[in-house]
């Protein structure tokens, strides 16, 4: 009964704590800067020092950003506000300004107006013409997407899906996180997919397409949830483009799957890392908690670019502690 | 009358929390090893804990008429609702609680929205 969470901070003798933290520590440290060149996303490189790579000054780049839980206040970050602030920083000194910013969701904490107010105005500190979110579990609490909607309806249609085109690249947000059935994983639902398929009619297969959604949209780690029932259905309908990268956040840590001309990929948060998939020693994925020095090690930004001639994107995961 | 509601228990003070929870384990031993009475009047008030993305604990037995109380102990959002829907709390942050009262005999299977992977299942037996 008074047990309480295991993983308190400054325990190194804690041989499971030590182990969670060499984890993790084995997914940050890279930079990865995203580059559609000539169609495709690509990591302009993926450094140790944490150093952005420059971008070409011909590529069209955008960032992604995740999980930023504005509202969220425990241990394992006491100050997201200021990461976010951190976060904005680094993209605003970007040498080559990114065209937008994506942000793949989990906005708010606890879907509170005054979380999605304050998200809406620290959004608005960051240089770009437009920031592009998808909402997360979390900005879905209570009244479904409603007090998301308020302040994140994109293309005025009240839902929470929608598409553009900048910079070459058909861009399609995606919600996943309004249909979970009991003891199985999210899904999209069939108006979603229905209405994926229709957007995709006008879109040639040489359009390079990037997608974002909250949940990863492969299959991680069944056990926390963490993958979308229905995500084959969608990434079908891909199949026949040359470059479609896909962008998730959710589990607040960088993987990467490639099948094909589809390459999926997970962020970082800015809020606080969760343990790596069926992590020993830890048993849910609820925020690991670190000692001070080491968060801003952990949670960070991805810049992405499209390189002309080439199907991939170039990408830099850049933690927001780097020199 | 079948009745749900939402309250944040941090104001309630963790000894009361304790008291009630020793109070429900020793009354849910005490009822496992008793011969089942024909009708035995509901007197106590089960408490589930939501304790690092589980049900605990994930299967209780309770006479109809009894109020159930789910307190979170995440410092994530989690939630209850009936795999059928007939109940379900607003998100509850850490150290809020929901109770619901059970008035007919069945099975009642529910689940964390956010986390269905998390389940757990409420017996009400006569």
């Amino acid at each position: 009964m008074t047990e309480r969470n295991d993983n308190t901070p400054d325990s190194p003798a804690d041989p499971t704590r030590r182990r969670a933290m060499n984890c993790l520590a084995a997914w940050s440290g890279a930079a990865v800067v995203w580059t559609m060149v000539g169609g495709v996303p690509r990591a302009l490189g993926a450094t140790n020092s944490g150093k952005l790579a420059p971008a070409s000054q011909n590529a069209f780049t955008f960032v992604q950003i995740s999980d930023t839980h504005i509202g969220f206040h425990k241990e394992a970050n006491p100050d997201v506000v200021g990461s976010l602030r951190r976060a904005t920083a680094d993209i605003n000194s970007l040498a080559h300004r990114p065209a937008l910013v994506l942000h793949t969701g989990d906005v708010s904490h606890l879907s509170k107006p005054e979380e999605f107010g304050q998200a809406k105005e620290l959004l608005q500190e960051i240089h770009v013409d437009r920031v592009h979110t998808v909402p997360g579990e979390h900005d879905a609490l209570d009244d479904g997407l409603a007090g998301y909607l308020k302040g994140f309806d994109h293309d005025g249609k009240n839902r929470a899906w929608y598409s553009f085109d900048q910079g070459g690249v058909h861009f399609i947000g995606l919600s996943n996180v309004l249909n979970f059935k009991m003891g199985t994983m999210t899904s999209l639902g069939d108006e979603q997919i229905a209405w994926l398929k229709q957007d995709l009619t006008r879109i040639s297969h040489s359009t390079p397409i990037v997608m974002l959604a909250h949940i990863p949209m492969w299959t991680v780690y069944a056990q926390w949830g963490w993958g979308t029932a229905d995500a084959d259905q969608a990434l079908t309908l891909l199949r026949p483009y040359g470059s479609v990268t896909v962008l998730n956040g959710h589990i607040h840590q960088v993987l990467q799957k490639v099948e094909g001309n589809i390459a999926l990929h997970t962020a970082m948060s800015l809020a606080y890392p969760l343990p790596t998939p069926g992590q020993e020693g830890i048993g849910e994925p609820g925020p690991v908690k670190v000692p001070a020095g080491e968060l801003g090690k952990l949670i960070g930004t991805r810049q992405l670019s499209v390189v002309r001639g080439k199907h991939e994107l170039a990408l830099v995961d850049t933690p927001i502690d780097h020199t | 009358m079948t009745t749900s509601s939402n309250y944040n228990a941090r104001a309630h003070g963790g000894l009361t929390g304790l008291l009630t929870f020793l109070l429900a384990t020793l009354s849910r031993i005490a009822g496992a090893v008793e011969t089942p009475s024909i009708e035995t009047p509901s007197i106590e008030t089960p408490s589930i804990e939501i304790r690092k993305f589980a049900f605990a604990p994930k299967e209780i037995t309770v006479a109809p008429g009894t109020k159930v109380i789910w307190t979170n102990r995440d410092e994530t959002p989690h939630t209850i609702s009936a795999a059928d829907k007939t109940f379900l709390s607003k998100a509850m942050d850490t150290d809020d609680r929901y109770e619901y009262t059970f008035d007919g005999e069945g099975d009642f299977s529910y689940f964390c929205t956010l986390h269905p992977f998390m389940t757990g299942i409420v017996h009400v037996r006569k």
